[in-house]
Parts: structure tokens; C-alpha cells; sequence
């Protein structure tokens, strides 16, 4: 048989992170009791009318630009008409022609190396409220207070090949947005949920083949699984010379299989045109810019910015994956760190002691001057790597200036050449065989000259400029 | 002193500001006036006796306010208004017992002007129709005479006003539902340029048409009703920030002023003699009187009845979707499942005129006949907003008649369904084009039934054409109080 390959694309619905719904100025809030946040427009009550929510376009266009799409000035709203108990106006407003956003792309690190994922597209809908099955009465209850929650539905190309690949760009599309406080994206309560349309096709072929999608999934496991299952359907299909239907299935994770929800022929004509009672979206050239100005760096251009800087791999993750950690280390550069030294301050000393101590960067007494301070102390030579580690629990927990703690506690070095330089004229003065011998090249004797110098200094000198300054003033002396 | 409810709107307005008679006892004169004329005409689904008797206690006891320009004056609502805690129908069985839970901006801007709702008037259901026989609840007749229709959708109001029940009306004109009754009724009907006014809390049929309009018994009572409503309205984001015009005040033009339009496609088709003769005699008095006549043509006008059909139909297929049994209204008792919930609470809620457009509509958008239909129309909605611009540029108003009939007999078009799309012909252009008309009566033709003709302008220019319409209703011959035998 010819080997098969996957292909995936993803829709993803996000709830925007606003005050209020997309219509109307019901709040938003998921713990409230049934039908107690709607009004007539959420309800869909005879004669209202929705007015759309300010915030949720800037936030999508906010996503959209830290997404690489193009945000149009200029979008417009369609009614997506289906019959459902929990759809109160009998029709889903969404967008068609145009969304809000066009084309974007995200890059992930899937397992073979970085790889590019195109979107589509991003729009603005409003989801449908609940229905509530109440097993004891035997009856279905609706529940209206979700219905007009401002959604994002981003949908990506069929770029993705496998489970993994499209659980590391949800998970990096997920902390993307919630980095952006575009959405809370709380799993648990489907603030964040996706789509999964599978197909196979002969490996390297370019024509697609018959896909199936998998509704609502919620969880970057339940995706992954979902996508396994089917991809093991499908192969089995192909296997035993079966087509693939084109259809909507329903993943169940007690069983960790697909089944049919509806086939292409129950598929909905959705009879999409455009919303009579919503003009179009505008989002003009001010709010764009602004938008623009207030975007976080993003990840990614964190990420080139940190590399750009000298740090390792290992440090950038880390300084990435804990929230205020790139905040807590530009101001430690801003105090005068240099940006390795720091970095390598905080990955094996610093955050580990945050999340001992379980406090964020920020709250931590230890503040960004003390840190920039250690740093200094090290690359000066004015304090040993062991003696930071020593002293860095007690810096931690009170905060004291890094130079006067070394200082009491008698760990300073000496590193001022000049100093150094008296120590070091003293010791040779004081044993001229062992210079002798160092001259005729037996250049091990430095060691003892050097230890003879620390001794001198009370151990405060610092051994490496010790042993540079004896064998620079042997050389001067010939 | 005359019956207090033969008075106009601003004749009882004046009479109340100079305390000639009290709110009170306007209100118990038209409700007098209502109990004696509505079973000859049935123009009211609700009659909000006590609230309006309240409503008008409180008004005299707080005093006349200048800050009110509707003081004490009765009105009364198409059923497609929300009035908070009445019940709001459409005509139609599927809302039957439905109270809004919130109220329209015309009705709560209605209110703040000072003015007494004192009824809920029939039509056809969800507006869908032309003589309100498609009430689900009972027919309307014509004051002028009792076995023809009113016309519609907004019958009810044009039968109430015609029948001096209250002095003023507010209808809805979605295709000429206004005009049409207000011609065929012998009053005065305004539908203002969409987003005029705005359309919250009013139950839609078609939303990109949808406009809420005065019918009254002259002009200058429209423009009253009409400045109390206009404007923004953060509610309704198609409500038009445009400014609004200084409607009661617009000074009135001489004849010899007014250029107005007569586009061809509108005159030349076939009238009723009586209907025919009756305009013909009005176009003679009006330039006896001075004003020039110009014939126009507008060819995008003749695709107006498919145009309308297929782009209201598609929106009222699924603004008409929400009427489902689950949350309000009529639910069918002991449904079997989900889908014989729908289906039942549908066939029983919805009359044969709206399930009819309802099928239409959903062909249209349907997968595969979209473009063949829905785009197709909304081109030619643009053409003729083209060809309707194009036009006023060569006069100040177009003037056109309201409907190539009279009244006719109640049944008489019932099971013909085109013929009835057809006679809307000369009111759906406007609604097309998105601008203001007026409908005034143009005289009584020989068998005693009133004819309109309509004045129609350039959007948001409310102004001129009342202005124009003061002038024109004191050139054509006044239809008079229809012979009711109250």
C-alpha cells in the first residue's frame, strides 16, 4: 500500500476578552445564574437590534496584526442562518466577505525543525447560547447567558501533518493570545475550543482528499487524540479500499473515537448574506496604529530580540515560559546588568527562587538594581561565581546590596590592578628562588607565588588577575 | 364647539395649549369616537382605555409644557411597535400573548413629547401585505366604504385615522405600507428616508426597508409627529446620524415654484377609470395652479416588484426565524420532538401570505440561486437608487400616483397573490431607492372612494417634501369625513 500522509487545518474559536457581549451591554460572565445576564437583543426578542461592541473589533484586529494578517478597513457582517433552541435569533451573525483579518501565518517548532503555518482568516461572530438537559425532569432547558459572547474564529491552511504539529501551534496560538489579553482563554470553560478537518492523501500527492471535521474540542489533548483517531479511521478506510465521507463527527474522549454527527447531505445550507442591521466594521488607520503601538513585543520578536542579545536557547525559554520573567530581565539590563550575565543570574539563581518562594519576578524584594548589581560584581571579578551562590539566598529573601553583603561577609576580591599590583611586588620581593625558578620556566611555581599573594590579601584577591599581574611583573623584572 | 375628535393634530394641540379643553377630555372624546366607529371598522387589536385615561390625568395634572410639542394628544401604534406590557402581535397568531419587555425608541420618544397611546392598530401579519385581510386576527374596512379593504399592511392605522378615532397614527412602510392605506383610506401618510427614524423595538419583516412613519390628515400634522420621532438613536446602528431638518417650520412654496417630476414608468400602466380620472383632473389643477409637470423616465423602475420580492422576502426568511415556540409565543402543545415543536408551532403560528415569503425568501438565499437571485436584485436596488438620484436632479420632487386602484372588495385579490405584488408596482421604488415619500389624498373619484397621489424626494430632505406637500394639499380638493354611520 503507498504511504499516506495527514493533512489538518484548524478552526479555532477564541473568546474575546471584553466587558460586555457583541451586541449588547449584557456583561459577560460565566458563573451567573441561567437567563440572568440577556436583554432583549441577546434574547433575540421581537424588534431588537444588535450594536456592535467597540472592543471586540479592536481586539480582533489586535490579534489579527500580531498574527501577520491583513486587517481590513472595512469588513462587513452576514447572518449565518441555522435552527437550533439555543440559537435565539434563529441566524449566528458572523462575516463572510470580507473578515475583519486576511492571510497571517505562524511559526512553530514542529518535530522535524521550524515550520510555517499559513491562516486564512480571522472573524468576529457571536456564540449561541445552552441548552441544558435536565435528565431527572426529562426536560431540555436553555440557558441564554453565552449567547452573544464575542468570538474570534481563526482558520488556518491545511498546513499541518500531524497530531503533534497542530497541538504545539494550538498551544502556541493559545499562549499568543493570552500573552495579547485577547482572550482569557480559560479551556475548562471553551474560551478557547477548535475544529480539526482531517484528510489523507498519498504522500507527496498535491490534490487533497475527501476531508471529515471533528467538532468542539476543548482540550490540546482531546485535539490530539481526535486527530490520531482519525487518521487510524481514515487509513483503515483507505486500507480496505472504503471512501472517505465527507462529513461533521463528534469526538468522544471516554472512547477516544470519532462518530457521525451529520453527513454532507444533512450538512446545512447556512444561506449566508449580508447583516441588514449592522453597517460595516471600520477600522481605520488611527486605531490601527494605535493598536500597533500597544502590541507586546510577541513572542516571537521577544524571542529574536533575546538571541540577538547573546543568550542561549535554554535561557530564552526560560526567561519566556514565566510570565513578567523578560519584563524582570530587561530592567535588570536597564540598571546596568550585562544581558548574559543576568541571563545566566536568572536561570540557575534568580527563578528558581521565585518559584520556590512562589512569587512572580516582580514581587520578588530582590529587585532589578540588586540583580543588575550581582551581575556587575561578577563580571568584575569582584566576586567569585561560588561566593554568589553562597550569599544569593540570603540577597533573595532580603533584598540587601549585593557589594556591602559580599563585603561583611569578607568575599569582595580584589581585582584593582593597582593594589594588586603592591601585593604582588611585595611577594616576589619576599621569595626570589621561587621567581628564579618561575623565569627558568618552570612556570608551575606561579601557583605557590599566587597562593602566597591571597594569603597576603586575606583571601580577598582574586586569584585569575593575581596570577596575571606576578607573571606580568616576573616578565617586566628581566 | 366642534366634536372634540374632528380636530387635526395641531388644531387639538392648539386648542389644548390654550386650555380649551382638557387631555382628559380629548382622550374620552376619541375613545368615545373609538368604541363607536370600531365595530363598523375594526382598525384596533388593543384599546388601552385605562393607561390613556391615566396617561392623561397625569399630563393635566402636571400642566401644559412647552417642552412637549405632543402634549394630550392621542395616538395610536401599528401592532409591530414595542409598548412595554401590551401586548405587540404583528397580526399574527404566532405572538399572540406576547408582552415586550422593552419599548421602541419611537414609542418611548412618543411618550417624552407628551402623547397618549391609546390603541394598538391591525395589520397585515408581520406586515406582509396590502389590505390587511392578512391580520391573523380579523380584516380591517375601509371608513369609506365597509365592505372594501383599507389597504395596508398599515390598514388599521389609516382605518383608525380616516375614521377620526384618534388624529394621528404611526404605521410602518416597508413597500408602501403606509403610503398605500393612507391613499386608499383618504389621509396622509409620510414615509420617511431610511434610517430617518429608527427601527428599535419595531417587529422587522424586511430590515434593509423597514421604516416607521405619521399617518395623519395633513402635512403639516406629519411633520409634527415627525420631528417628535426622528434622529440618532444609539439603539439602531442603521439610524442615520444625518441632521434633522426643522420639519413644522419649513416655509411652504408657491406653485409656481415647484418643478415636479413625473416618471413615465409609474403613469402609463393601466388604472381603474375612477382612480385614472381622478389623478388626471389632479395633475390639471396642479398646473392650472402654476406648478411645472415634467415627464421622466426611470427604465430601472420596471424591475421594482422582483427586486422588492426576492430582497424582502430574503430578509424576512430569517428575521422570521426567532418565531420558533421555544422562548415566546405560541408554542404548539405536547410537540413529539424538537422538530414537530418547530414544525406544528410554525404551521399553526404563521399565516398562508407570511409562509409564502418565508419560502420564497429562504429560495433566494439558498446555495446555488443566491447569485441568480439575491445579487441580481441587490443590483438592481443600486440601479434604481442610480436612476431615482438621477432624476431629482432635474426637478424638485417626483410626484406619482399611489396605486393604479381604489379599495377594493374584501376577498377580492385573497388567493391571488401576484396580482396583489403587482398593485404595489408604485410604492416599491421609493422603499428601493431608500428616500422619503408622501401620500396625499387627490380627490374622491366617482364612486365615492379616495385616490393619493405621492411626493417623493431626496433622502433626508423631509423638509421640502412637506413643505411641498402643505402646498399641493391646498390645490387638489379635499376628500372630506367618509360617511360613517356612527
Amino acid at each position: 500500500m503507498v504511504d499516506l500522509e495527514a493533512v489538518i487545518g484548524l478552526e479555532i474559536h477564541a473568546q474575546l476578552k471584553t466587558k460586555t457581549k457583541l451586541f449588547c451591554a449584557c456583561p459577560l460572565d460565566s458563573g451567573a445564574e441561567p437567563n440572568t445576564n440577556i436583554c432583549e437583543v441577546c434574547a433575540g426578542q421581537p424588534g431588537a437590534l444588535p450594536r456592535l461592541n467597540a472592543k471586540a473589533v479592536e481586539l480582533a484586529a489586535k490579534a489579527g496584526l500580531a498574527l501577520g494578517c491583513q486587517v481590513n478597513a472595512s469588513s462587513l457582517f452576514a447572518r449565518k442562518n441555522y435552527t437550533y433552541p439555543d440559537l435565539p435569533n434563529g441566524f449566528q451573525t458572523s462575516q463572510v466577505d470580507p473578515p475583519i483579518c486576511l492571510g497571517g501565518v505562524l511559526e512553530i517548532a514542529a518535530p522535524d525543525g521550524p515550520k510555517t503555518v499559513r491562516l486564512n482568516r480571522i472573524h468576529l461572530e457571536d456564540d449561541a447560547g445552552k441548552c441544558v438537559h435536565d435528565e431527572k425532569r426529562g426536560k431540555t432547558l436553555v440557558d441564554l447567558n453565552r449567547a452573544g459572547t464575542p468570538l474570534i474564529e481563526i482558520v488556518t491552511e491545511p498546513d499541518l501533518s500531524s497530531s503533534a504539529e497542530a497541538v504545539t501551534f494550538l498551544k502556541k496560538l493559545h499562549e499568543l493570545l493570552v500573552d495579547l489579553e485577547v482572550t482569557e482563554g480559560r479551556l475548562e470553560e471553551g474560551e478557547f475550543r477548535c475544529d480539526v478537518n482531517v484528510s489523507l492523501r498519498p504522500k507527496g500527492a498535491s490534490r487533497l482528499g475527501v476531508r471529515s471535521e471533528v467538532k468542539n474540542l476543548n482540550s490540546f489533548r482531546f485535539v490530539g487524540q481526535a486527530i490520531d483517531s482519525e487518521i487510524r479511521r481514515q487509513t483503515g478506510l483507505y486500507r480496505d479500499g472504503e471512501p472517505v465521507l465527507q462529513e461533521t463527527l463528534h469526538f468522544d474522549s471516554a472512547s477516544c473515537a470519532t462518530r457521525t454527527l451529520r453527513s454532507k447531505e444533512e450538512a446545512h445550507d447556512y444561506r449566508y448574506f449580508p447583516q441588514p442591521d449592522l453597517p460595516p466594521v471600520q477600522v481605520d488607520e488611527a486605531l490601527l496604529a494605535a493598536l500597533k503601538a500597544s502590541l507586546p513585543a510577541g513572542r516571537e520578536l521577544t524571542r529574536e530580540r533575546l538571541a540577538g542579545l547573546g543568550l542561549g536557547e535554554e535561557q530564552i525559554r526560560l526567561l519566556l515560559d514565566r510570565r513578567g520573567a523578560v519584563e524582570h530581565f530587561d530592567q535588570t539590563v536597564a540598571a546596568g546588568g550585562e544581558p548574559k550575565r543576568v541571563a545566566g543570574l536568572m536561570a540557575e539563581l534568580f527563578l528558581p527562587a521565585c518559584a520556590k518562594a512562589e512569587l512572580s519576578p516582580a514581587s520578588a524584594v530582590f529587585g532589578p538594581a540588586g540583580l543588575a548589581a550581582l551581575a556587575t560584581l561578577l563580571d568584575e571579578d569582584q566576586l567569585g561565581r561560588r561566593a554568589a551562590f553562597v550569599i544569593f539566598d540570603e540577597l533573595f529573601s532580603t533584598g540587601d546590596d549585593p557589594r556591602d553583603l559580599a563585603r561583611r561577609r569578607g568575599l569582595l576580591q580584589i581585582s584593582d590592578a593597582g593594589a594588586l599590583a603592591d601585593l604582588a611586588a611585595e611577594v616576589l620581593a619576599d621569595h626570589p628562588a621561587e621567581v628564579e625558578k618561575y623565569r627558568l620556566g618552570q612556570e608551575k611555581i606561579l601557583g605557590f607565588l599566587i597562593g602566597q599573594l591571597m594569603r597576603r590579601s586575606g583571601g580577598a584577591a582574586d586569584p585569575k588577575g593575581a596570577g596575571r599581574i606576578l607573571s606580568d611583573l616576573i616578565k617586566a623584572g628581566q | 364647539m366642534t366634536e372634540l375628535w374632528r380636530l387635526t393634530l395641531v388644531e387639538a394641540g392648539q386648542g389644548l395649549r390654550k386650555k380649551e379643553f382638557s387631555a382628559l377630555e380629548l382622550v374620552e372624546a376619541c375613545l368615545e369616537r373609538l368604541k363607536a366607529t370600531e365595530p363598523l371598522v375594526d382598525a384596533c387589536l388593543t384599546v388601552l382605555e385605562e393607561p390613556a385615561r391615566r396617561r392623561a390625568a397625569e399630563l393635566d395634572a402636571a400642566g401644559w409644557d412647552p417642552q412637549k410639542p405632543l402634549w394630550g394628544l392621542p395616538l395610536t401604534l401599528k401592532d409591530v411597535f414595542c409598548l412595554s406590557g401590551a401586548p405587540t402581535t404583528a397580526g399574527s397568531r404566532i405572538l399572540e400573548g406576547w408582552k415586550p419587555p422593552y419599548e421602541a425608541t419611537v414609542v418611548k420618544r412618543l411618550k417624552q413629547a407628551g402623547a397618549i397611546i391609546v390603541a394598538k392598530t391591525n395589520c397585515d401579519e408581520f406586515a406582509m401585505g396590502s389590505s390587511t385581510e392578512f391580520s391573523a386576527f380579523k380584516p380591517t374596512k375601509n371608513p369609506w366604504n365597509l365592505q372594501r379593504v383599507p389597504g395596508g399592511s398599515s390598514g388599521g392605522a389609516a382605518a383608525s385615522v380616516a375614521a377620526r378615532q384618534t388624529p394621528g397614527a404611526f404605521g410602518t412602510d416597508t413597500g408602501g405600507s403606509i403610503r398605500q392605506p393612507a391613499a386608499l383610506c383618504g389621509c396622509v401618510g409620510l414615509k420617511p428616508t431610511y434610517g430617518r427614524v429608527s427601527r428599535y423595538g419595531i417587529v422587522a419583516y424586511g430590515s434593509s426597508f423597514d421604516q416607521a412613519g405619521p399617518l395623519a390628515r395633513s402635512a403639516a400634522d406629519c411633520a409634527l409627529l415627525l420631528a417628535a420621532t426622528a434622529g440618532p438613536d444609539g439603539l439602531d446602528s442603521t439610524a442615520s446620524l444625518h441632521p434633522v431638518d426643522d420639519y413644522v417650520g419649513a416655509a411652504e412654496k408657491k406653485p409656481g415654484e415647484l418643478t415636479l417630476g413625473l416618471p413615465r414608468e409609474l403613469w402609463e400602466g393601466d388604472f381603474a377609470p375612477e382612480t385614472g380620472q381622478t389623478l388626471d383632473e389632479a395633475k390639471r389643477r396642479l398646473t392650472a395652479a402654476g406648478v411645472k409637470l415634467k415627464e421622466l423616465s426611470l427604465p430601472s423602475l420596471r424591475f421594482s416588484v422582483a427586486a422588492y420580492y426576492v430582497l424582502a422576502s430574503a430578509e424576512a426568511s430569517t428575521n422570521l426565524a426567532r418565531y420558533d415556540g421555544v422562548r415566546y409565543g405560541r408554542r404548539a402543545p405536547g410537540p413529539e420532538d424538537l422538530r414537530d415543536l418547530y414544525v406544528r408551532s410554525r404551521t399553526e403560528g404563521l399565516g398562508p401570505e407570511v409562509r409564502r415569503r418565508i419560502l420564497l425568501g429562504t429560495f433566494v438565499l439558498s446555495s446555488g440561486y443566491y447569485d441568480a437571485y439575491f445579487r441580481k436584485a441587490a443590483q438592481v436596488r443600486r440601479l434604481i437608487q442610480q436612476d431615482w438620484q438621477a432624476a431629482l436632479q432635474r426637478c424638485d420632487l417626483l410626484l406619482a400616483p399611489v396605486s393604479s386602484v381604489q379599495a377594493w372588495p374584501l376577498g377580492a385579490f385573497i388567493d391571488d397573490p401576484l396580482t396583489t405584488y403587482q398593485l404595489d408596482m408604485m410604492t416599491l421604488p421609493l422603499n428601493l431607492a431608500g428616500g422619503p415619500g408622501l401620500s396625499l389624498p387627490a380627490g374622491l373619484g366617482a364612486d365615492g372612494l379616495p385616490v393619493g397621489v405621492q411626493l417623493l424626494g431626496r433622502a433626508f430632505d423631509e423638509a421640502a417634501l412637506l413643505a411641498a406637500g402643505r402646498t399641493l394639499e391646498r390645490l387638489l380638493p379635499p376628500v372630506g369625513e367618509p360617511p360613517l354611520a356612527a
